[in-house]
């Protein structure tokens, strides 16, 4: 396990405890009650710091390297039972972002999302999550098949944000993310939106227009990546923490703001510390909005989703 | 030897004689460096005579530009911003507002306005790159949107002319968010079979290039603008190595497929009203 600056007490009583534990079998001493005492430490110690997380904390925990992926999502949420789809028909298969028909309790769903690599090796064939103009259109593609065969859509956002490279932007990066947002808004089927991890900018809004959005706790929505909004504004990397905390980036900042539907909870000490209660809380919730959004009529989702997006916005007319 | 030599003592020219050289009489382009009366350059459009540069300009040019008689009625003219996150960087947002405002002397980094163009309506919206660099906020998405509701309310053809760095940090998601939101009620316009004409001009980035203005029904732009996703200086940073001659130029993206055509300022009028003949 990695631990993050802030969770250096928490590393340390899991020490403590891993040191209990080996003394007690080679000694054959009860450490019982000492081992319930750390534990409970540890519990105090971690709500503790996870109930005063500052926004870029979050920011950490969201790019923490044992969180679970999108792939992983999927292979819990369909129990394995998943088709991968690939390539744009255009250029090219993107492997940042990945697709395909699942089974969630026997019905059928297409899911998307943008996909990390879990070592360097991989983090490399993935480009970190940043998907080029062909991993949009893939996704369109994989959304427009799902209108097709009236199967609900759900996407997994997980990015730094859309790769801004050289032959990204010869085949239109900017096009790519656009036409997204367009067919997306007038989708026949449910769209069902989670931030995972991180949701930069166009290149999560790019699979993020849905009948619902929601953000895991412990993960950041925005118009930019605190570093970069740093560089720019304040001329510096240095003001990062800054940046956080003024973008209101966090679930809870978002959903004050209208601008999500929803926060799904993680355990406590984060996603990364278990994997299948999140994959369990995940599920609920998408089916909890499958059973919503599915007697509904197209027009009236549609209608809907219009709806909300067009109320976001703060202005004063005289 | 003295390299001149006076020949007559004291200044003779009398006053009357003397021409008044106030400022902003000349404009010199930033280009070709070339000094032009700026008489001259209004006359061409705020175009180099020299070396067709085509000089930035705001909605208040465009609009004299494309509206009969320059004639229009402002729509949500009094839309302003306010600052729903308390924003503050080295600045503070609202500071930054109340600033552009008094500098740029329009309300926000965009304009819109219905009118005619060659005798038919039309709904136009054109930025104002002066106003914090054009960059879309929540009025900027909602003036647009509200246009675009307009155009389909009254069945009437929409233009929006792009000139902006991107979604506006400072309101940070709520700028995101105006990207779905313009997207949307294009889709719209689709479904109802409204023109809708996006026209491209230096610069177009970012958060506006990646939704309304690459969605028209015709994308097109002026010669030799930036237009792109990602700003050059960021992907020069990512592949490490200088950037090809004419890259993110209007006249590469019409190269890779992205804008229909390229059109010079004086011809904007004329092409956009032949298009809309064609298809209504």
């Amino acid at each position: 396990m990695e631990y993050l600056d802030f969770e250096a007490p928490i590393k340390e009583i899991e020490e403590q405890i891993a040191k209990a534990k080996q003394l007690q079998e080679e000694t054959k001493v009860d450490m019982t009650s000492t081992l319930e005492e750390l534990h409970h430490r540890l519990n105090q110690t971690r709500k503790h710091i996870y109930e005063n997380l500052t926004a870029w904390q979050r920011v950490q925990l969201s790019r923490h390297p044992n969180r679970p992926y999108t792939l992983a999502y999927i292979n819990y949420l369909t129990n394995g039972q998943f088709l991968e789809l690939h390539g744009d028909r255009n250029v090219k298969d993107d492997k940042a972002m990945v697709g395909g028909w699942g089974l969630l309790d026997g019905r059928g769903v297409m899911f998307i999302g943008q996909q990390k690599g879990i070592n360097t090796k991989m983090r490399q064939y993935r480009n970190f999550g940043m998907a080029n103009p062909e991993g949009y259109r893939k996704a369109l593609r994989l959304m427009k098949m799902a209108e097709k065969f009236n199967k609900p859509v759900v996407t997994l956002i997980d990015t730094p944000g859309a790769y801004p490279g050289l032959e990204a932007e010869e085949r239109g990066q900017g096009e790519a993310i656009a036409r997204n947002l367009l067919e997306m808004s007038v989708l026949k089927v449910p769209i069902i939106c989670i931030i995972i991890g991180e949701g930069a900018s166009g290149g999560a809004l790019g699979i993020g227009v849905g009948d619902r959005v929601y953000m895991l706790e412990n993960t950041w929505y925005s118009v930019i990546s605190p570093e970069s909004c740093s560089s720019i504004l304040w001329r510096s990397w240095n003001f990062k923490e800054k940046a956080a905390e003024a973008l209101k980036l966090t679930a809870k900042d978002m959903l004050e703001h209208g601008l999500i539907d929803g926060i799904i909870p993680e355990p406590l000490g984060g996603a990364h510390t278990d994997h299948e209660t999140t994959f369990k809380t995940v599920k609920q919730y998408i089916i909890k909005a499958l059973e919503e959004l599915e007697p509904m009529k197209p027009e009236e989702r549609i209608d809907q989703r219009i709806a909300k997006f067009t109320s976001m916005g703060v202005y004063a007319e005289d | 030897m003295a390299w001149f030599k006076r020949n007559k003592e004291g200044i003779t020219t009398s006053t009357s004689e003397k021409k008044e050289t106030p400022e902003g009489l000349w404009y010199k382009c930033p280009r070709c460096k070339v000094i032009t009366a700026v008489e001259d350059h209004q006359a061409n459009l705020w175009v180099c005579t020299n070396c067709n540069y085509h000089e930035k300009i705001n909605a208040k040019e465009y609009f004299q530009i494309l509206f009969d008689n320059g004639q229009y009625v402002e729509l949500d003219p009094n839309m302003k911003s306010v600052d729903p996150l308390n924003f503050v960087d080295t600045k503070k947002y609202t500071d930054r507002l109340s600033e552009a405002i008094k500098k740029v002397k329009v309300n926000e980094a965009v304009t819109t306005g219905v009118g005619k163009l060659n005798g038919r309506d039309i709904v136009i919206a054109a930025m104002n790159f002066n106003f914090i660099g054009g960059s879309m906020g929540s009025v900027v998405g909602e003036k647009i949107a509200r246009a675009m509701k307009y155009g389909l309310k009254h069945k009437v053809p929409v233009m929006t002319i792009s000139k902006s760095g991107g979604a506006r940090m400072m309101e940070a998601a709520y700028s995101l968010m105006q990207m779905a939101k313009t997207a949307a009620w294009i889709a719209r316009m689709r479904e109802a079979g409204v023109p809708y004409i996006s026209f491209l001009t230096d610069p177009t980035t970012g958060g506006v290039t990646a939704s309304f203005a690459m969605l028209g029904d015709i994308n097109i732009a002026e010669p030799g603008a930036l237009i792109g996703f990602a700003g050059p200086r960021v992907v020069k940073e990512t592949i490490g190595k200088d950037l090809p001659e004419g890259f993110q130029t209007s006249e590469f993206l019409l190269e890779h497929g992205f804008i229909d055509f390229i059109v010079e300022r004086k011809n904007i009028k004329q092409k956009v009203d032949f298009f809309l003949q064609c298809v209504m």
